[in-house]
């Protein structure tokens, strides 16, 4: 079933809240992208009612000259909550109104783009040279956010410029191989 | 980083042996603060008590857990992105590799999907014999996690009774596919191999044999004071929750709800089984065990069902578009040799269109999504990976507890980061 984007929430909180309906149950959140360019891109809700035993698959349309965005459904099912940041990780959809919305499966710092993507290559991005020099480079920073960092309060004993550059969210920066 | 001065006073409560006084700190004229200060501990990737490369960021308050900070994709592989360059069949070894701990369930998860999609319907003994794939993924799964549980909250025995068991299948799924770990027991519209001979008598004599090593670890675990104790009121979740955070399997039935894919939305003719559901009533790790434990007994009987009922005829369907013909055939005759020329150059097409099938693993409901555009090749082959979503509420279980609490409960979800990462 469509539903069309500036409606999901919309719909969504219909189907879980209307008596009769009750689907209180999100099974999967997914996205899919064709290999024909001028198809949208579909996100996939697969949604179940556990006391009626029922299940339905919600899609939301969304083109590609489009910003890519939808709204989170976060706030009426809390099992939303990684299923979204993957596909935001996999395909570049924000989920707008999700309250954590990180990168999940590749690390913070990945800039080789959207890896489900059509237009990804399947070996990545980068050449082979890039991704052994970047891992290689692997800077320390980016292990842990300042977030984090605040929490152990030793985000005051780190050296001003790198917790400069951690404010400014330049987490993992690689330096530049000296010449 | 500055010093920290902590003024001590000590008090004398005795004399040693040798008439010394022995001292102890008594009180701490503590640094402003310190009470609040909070403390970040970091576990894994590295750790035997992540079950696996994930690492978790842990904010303590002494040794209460505040907030847990869950980091995955350590051994992130881009399966579904490898399926998109692959042809149906060739995708089945990559199910192996998401949730190695039971590989033939996966393997039979994929294939529903793409038989779904094609429309193709598999052959009485095929049914059967996946049946019973399924059910031993399911006994060596939950072996597993009674193992390394068991030995996360420091009980030993019972680990190696579980993996003597687990052995045993182990065997028997060489002798059926030739591999312990790595399967890819089935194909498009049937199975890689019939079992062999013997194979039906083995799995006879384990199926009689391994509830007495179940009322072992019974016995030793269920009433343990250290069991119970580390495991009772620990990680509680409420059915409530656990439907909102869409935990799946053995997870969700501890909490009390009675869903299992198996009853409500039979594939392979479960609902022709007589089996019971395994329902929890408190929701925390003691009754995810006792759920898992059970679960057992319940495959133990399916087993015995499937191979009391296991008809003969052919494993495959017989549809050359599909199936492989027998190599000798594919020699000796024209038409043969051109299906086969055909099924390994351009693979087995399906129609264009979708199709989800979820099945009961051993940690969840595993979904198997496919999307189609007429090609050989799936345009998105989407995994419901039930450990991650189940993992997904380590964090608000978490909550509040202590620190060795939380390796309990990060234990009971039943986790496998080939899974969790895929």
């Amino acid at each position: 079933m469509f539903v069309a984007r500036d409606r999901l929430l919309e719909a969504m909180t219909w189907l879980k809240e209307t008596p009769g309906e009750e689907f209180d149950y999100l099974v999967d959140v997914t996205a899919v992208e064709f290999r024909d360019r001028e198809r949208p891109l579909e996100v996939v809700y697969f949604l179940r009612s556990l006391t009626r035993r029922a299940d339905i698959r919600i899609k939301v349309e969304l083109s590609t000259s489009d910003e890519l965005a939808v709204d989170s459904v976060y706030h009426l099912w809390r099992g939303a909550d990684w299923l979204e940041r993957e596909v935001f990780d996999m395909f570049g959809i924000t989920f707008r109104g999700h309250p954590d919305l990180r990168r999940i499966l590749m690390w913070e710092t990945y800039a080789e783009g959207y890896p489900l993507r059509k237009s990804f290559p399947l070996r990545g991005r980068f050449s082979r040279a890039e991704q052994v020099r970047q891992a290689l480079n692997v800077n320390p920073e980016a292990n842990y956010s300042l977030e984090e960092l605040s929490i152990a309060e030793a985000a005051g004993d780190l050296p001003d410029d790198m917790r400069d550059r951690l404010r400014r969210g330049e987490r993992g920066v690689i330096p530049e191989p000296p010449q | 980083m500055s010093k920290r001065t902590v003024e001590l006073e000590l008090a004398t409560p005795g004399v040693d042996a040798q008439g010394r006084a022995t001292r102890v700190p008594l009180t701490a004229a503590a640094e402003p603060g310190l009470a609040e200060e909070h403390m970040l501990v970091n576990i894994g990737p590295q750790h035997p008590a992540t079950h696996g490369v994930l690492r978790l960021v842990v904010e303590l308050d002494g040794e209460t857990v505040v907030r847990c900070i869950p980091h995955l994709g350590y051994l992130h592989s881009g399966f579904e992105k490898l399926g998109e360059y692959r042809h149906y069949n060739q995708i089945i070894p990559l199910t192996d590799r998401t949730d190695y701990l039971s590989p033939m369930s996966n393997n039979v998860g994929f294939a529903l999907a793409a038989e779904t999609l094609m429309g193709i319907e598999i052959t009485p003994r095929c049914t059967v014999l996946r049946v019973i794939a399924c059910e031993m993924s399911r006994i060596i799964s939950h072996m597993v996690w009674l193992g390394t549980t068991s030995i996360d909250l420091g009980a030993f025995t019972p680990f190696l009774w579980a993996f003597q068991e687990r052995e045993r299948i182990y065997d028997l799924q060489e002798m059926w596919t030739g591999a312990r770990l790595t399967t890819s027991l089935t194909r498009v519209g049937g199975l890689m191999a019939d079992i062999p001979d013997g194979f039906v008598e083995k799995l006879r004599h384990f199926t009689q044999t391994f509830p007495k090593t179940l009322a072992e670890i019974d016995g030793v675990l269920t009433r343990n004071a250290v069991w119970a104790g580390r495991t009772q009121g620990v990680g509680t979740l409420t059915a409530a929750e656990a439907t909102n955070h869409s935990l799946s399997g053995p997870m969700l039935r501890a909490s009390g709800v009675a869903y299992d894919v198996r009853k409500d939305k039979p594939y392979l003719g479960y609902e022709t089984y007589d089996f019971d559901v395994v329902v929890g009533e408190h929701g925390d790790v003691f009754d995810r065990y006792l759920v898992r434990l059970e679960e057992c007994h319940q495959s133990n009987r399916i087993l015995q069902q499937a191979l009391d009922r296991l008809p003969d005829g052919p494993i495959n369907v017989d549809d050359p578009r599909v199936i492989l013909p027998p190599k000798t055939r594919a020699m000796s005759d024209m038409e043969a040799m051109i299906f086969h020329f055909k099924q390994v150059m351009e693979g087995v097409k399906a129609p264009v269109g979708e199709a989800y099938v979820g099945i009961e693993n051993p940690k969840g409901e595993l979904g198997n999504y496919l999307v189609s555009d007429g090609t050989a090749k799936p345009v998105r082959w989407r995994i419901r990976p039930p450990s991650f979503i189940n993992l997904s509420a380590l964090p608000r279980m978490a909550e509040g507890h202590l620190l060795s609490d939380l390796i309990a409960i990060n234990a009971s979800v039943d986790i496998v980061m080939g899974e969790v990462d895929r």
